[in-house]
């Protein structure tokens, strides 16, 4: 589904992303870890497409295709979801506009008809009871004046409702007490299937108890240095992240080479 | 013949036409306030309510006042069918500054109060008008297209409720300008709306013109509001893209009366607003609310002034813009709480939106304290489409511009909200959407 070789990255001529390789098929979960400012939201808004960051050199295939010529939206309607580290509030857009054009547009993109307001209004009550979220939540602006865990509840619904291919989520676990990080947990699981893959950057291991990754990946200063299982976060967890970066970067190859 | 003299001789030529010729506490005001043009000029660069907006454009045209006939009566017709509300109004057509009764629908007023022309009014009972027309205040000393209205004043509404009258129904003012009557004129409308203790109404100032049509409106309102008096006052401004527009609103507010004022500019190629109010007694409340959404070469000067001269007071203000092409806005507004004025509260924000590269703004907030125990606070913004607004909807699969479309829609909607006529609510909200590029595409999501 997503195969991203050698790639280099900068923001304002600061190279964050140097020489990251990540192969990640249908069906699987990644969870990227490592340690503050390795590139771990770098990874996740480059492919989203975020103008910001200038890609330098390398490649992503993105089912087969070259994602990177592809504007945002494109991206967005071919199946990809980034769920923000930090969801931008939007006053005077209603969280409800906001479903129901990125609905249609991605509908309309995949050759869907669009649904008509009884059936649109159906699927988002129902998503929005997956997520425990209040109704009135649907008609406040976007994200404006919501709590964090309330912010972090809409964009999993956003990705519930728009049901993308790839989805990347950016510490979708920061900022949550426990029982907000279960909702989360539960919303995030309940879109997992073999057709779909997620990526899952994260500081901690906390959001692993719940979304259990088939992959975990530490990233250090631009590249993935080591891969491993489930237990890898457990081992980051007891040592910290010190001693992989004295040690030689393994390749993520490996983790290609499995899956 | 440079502007000023000619327009001294274009008063000499036209004095006589103008209603009230014949009552002389008017012709010794418009003498007062013709004087004091003659003595000031057109304001220039030097004058510092006039920086950022020059004038030299409608002096070079010379414009000429009106004479009293003017106006084909089928183009006139349609314009008003273009720009008349739906709903239920009292309705006053004014044709290049003169009332038409034939295209006005007035309706029935409760007793108590009195709408009808200004030159009728002049003619059967001027003395009631003295007190307020000859008042030299009307243009609170902020401009001198104020003293010009007060020497040139033709036509406009006269509105007066007696103490606790409440007209339910809204007041739709409508000023048209056409082609073959406002070419080259100046056309000088001056409202007065006055509201005795308890009295409530709406009144909606409404001017718009022929497409192609070069005039100069220079209208003047003057608002009194009586002890808990409430105006909720609209002005719509939607001349020709080609016009001059200069309006001053003047409120005087006595005990507890509330005032809201929501004035939208839209049209004209040069529009300059002059909006003011003094609460003259305790527990006044006012709010200031403003859009202006311009494009092409449109510039529109906003000024603003709320005196706090007594304690107690509590004003509201908020001016936003959306700025397209090479356009051009001002904002200054002044809030002055005067020594005693304790417990004022006023806030004020003026925020900007700029959609290309070449648009400009200048906006000064001018915040005057003289007084201890207030709370005041103002803030004042420019800038462009947020960034990570749009990425984040763009993120969402939401094309670049329909992201940008609903971003402006958000920004300028946040002030059509508030408008509580609804059905100047719905007309201004699908003028907004016909201008965005997405517009219709909004629409529907609603």
């Amino acid at each position: 589904m997503l195969k991203i070789s050698k790639l280099h990255a900068s923001v304002e001529d600061k190279p964050i992303l140097r020489g990251l390789d990540l192969t990640v098929n249908a069906g699987e979960v990644h969870a990227i870890m490592g340690p503050n400012g390795s590139g771990k939201s770098t990874l996740a808004q480059v492919l989203a497409g975020r103008d910001t960051f200038k890609v330098t050199a390398g490649e992503v295939l993105y089912q087969g295709r070259d994602l990177l010529p592809l504007s945002p939206e494109i991206r967005a309607r071919e199946g990809i979801f980034l769920a923000f580290q930090y969801p931008v509030e939007i006053p005077g857009v209603s969280n409800v506009y906001l479903l129901k054009a990125a609905l249609n547009a991605v509908r309309q993109h995949r050759g869907l008809p669009e649904l008509d307001a009884m059936e649109f209004l159906a699927l988002i009550k129902q998503k929005m009871a997956l997520m425990e979220m209040n109704d009135d939540l649907l008609y406040r602006a976007v994200n404006e004046g919501f709590s964090g865990g309330e912010k972090k509840r809409n964009e999993i619904l956003q990705m519930a409702i728009l049901e993308p291919k790839l989805a990347i989520l950016d510490e979708t676990d920061s900022g949550l007490d426990i029982d907000a990080l279960q909702v989360v947990s539960k919303g995030i699981n309940a879109l997992r299937s073999p057709d779909r893959a997620m990526i899952l950057v994260t500081h901690y291991q906390r959001l692993l108890d719940y979304v259990v990754p088939d992959f975990v990946h530490v990233l250090s200063q631009g590249k993935i240095v080591r891969t491993g299982g489930k237990e890898l976060a457990l081992e980051l967890e007891e040592r910290g992240y010190g001693w992989l970066e004295e040690s030689a970067p393994t390749t993520a190859a490996h983790a290609a080479a499995k899956s | 013949m440079n502007a000023r003299d000619h327009t001294l001789a274009d008063f000499a030529r036209t004095q006589a036409t103008l209603p009230g010729a014949r009552v002389p506490w008017l012709v010794s005001a418009r003498q007062v306030a013709l004087e004091r043009f003659a003595q000031n000029g057109f304001p220039g660069a030097r004058d510092e309510e006039w920086k950022y907006t020059s004038v030299a454009a409608i002096e070079k045209r010379a414009f000429v006042a009106m004479s009293p006939q003017s106006g084909h009566d089928q183009a006139a017709a349609a314009l008003v069918e273009q720009f008349a509300l739906t709903g239920a109004f009292h309705l006053l057509v004014f044709v290049n500054g003169r009332y038409r009764p034939t295209l006005s629908a007035p309706g029935r007023l409760p007793a108590g109060a009195t709408l009808k022309s200004l030159a009728a009014a002049l003619e059967s009972a001027p003395e009631a008008l003295e007190p307020y027309l000859a008042d030299d205040r009307s243009d609170n000393g902020q401009t001198v297209f104020g003293t010009l209205n007060t020497a040139f004043m033709a036509d406009g509404a006269y509105l007066h409720l007696s103490r606790a009258t409440v007209v339910e129904q809204p007041i739709h003012l409508l000023f048209i300008a056409t082609q073959a009557g406002a070419a080259g004129a100046l056309i000088c409308p001056r409202n007065l709306i006055v509201a005795e203790d308890g009295a409530q109404a709406t009144v909606i100032e409404h001017y718009a013109g022929a497409d192609g049509t070069v005039y100069l409106t220079n209208t003047l309102t003057q608002i009194f509001t009586g002890a808990n008096a409430a105006i909720e006052h609209y002005k719509l401004q939607q001349e020709a893209p080609q016009a001059f527009h200069i309006a001053g609103i003047h409120a005087l507010q006595a005990r507890d009366s509330r005032l809201s004022s929501h004035s939208v500019s839209l049209g004209a190629l040069l529009a300059r607003n002059d909006i003011s109010t003094r609460f003259a007694a305790t527990g006044c409340d006012a709010t200031f609310d403003g859009l202006y959404l311009v494009d092409g070469r449109q510039h529109v000067d906003n000024h603003t002034r709320i005196d706090h001269a007594q304690a107690n007071g509590t004003s509201r203000e908020t001016y936003r813009g959306v700025l397209d092409g090479h356009s051009r806005a001002v904002f200054n507004g002044k809030v002055i709480v005067h020594p005693g004025a304790q417990k004022t509260d006023a806030r004020q924000a003026n925020h900007n939106l700029l959609l290309s590269r070449d648009a400009e703004v200048d906006t000064k907030p001018q915040l005057e304290i003289y007084a201890d125990d207030v709370k005041c606070t103002h803030g004042a913004t420019v800038g462009q489409i947020d960034d990570n607004q749009l990425f984040y909807l763009r993120a969402r699969g939401i094309e670049e511009t329909m992201a940008r479309s609903l971003l402006v829609h958000a920004f300028a909607g946040d002030l059509i909200e508030r408008i509580r006529v609804t059905s100047l609510r719905t007309r201004l909200e699908q003028i907004l959407l016909a201008r965005l590029p997405q517009g219709e595409r909004i629409r529907e999501l609603s």
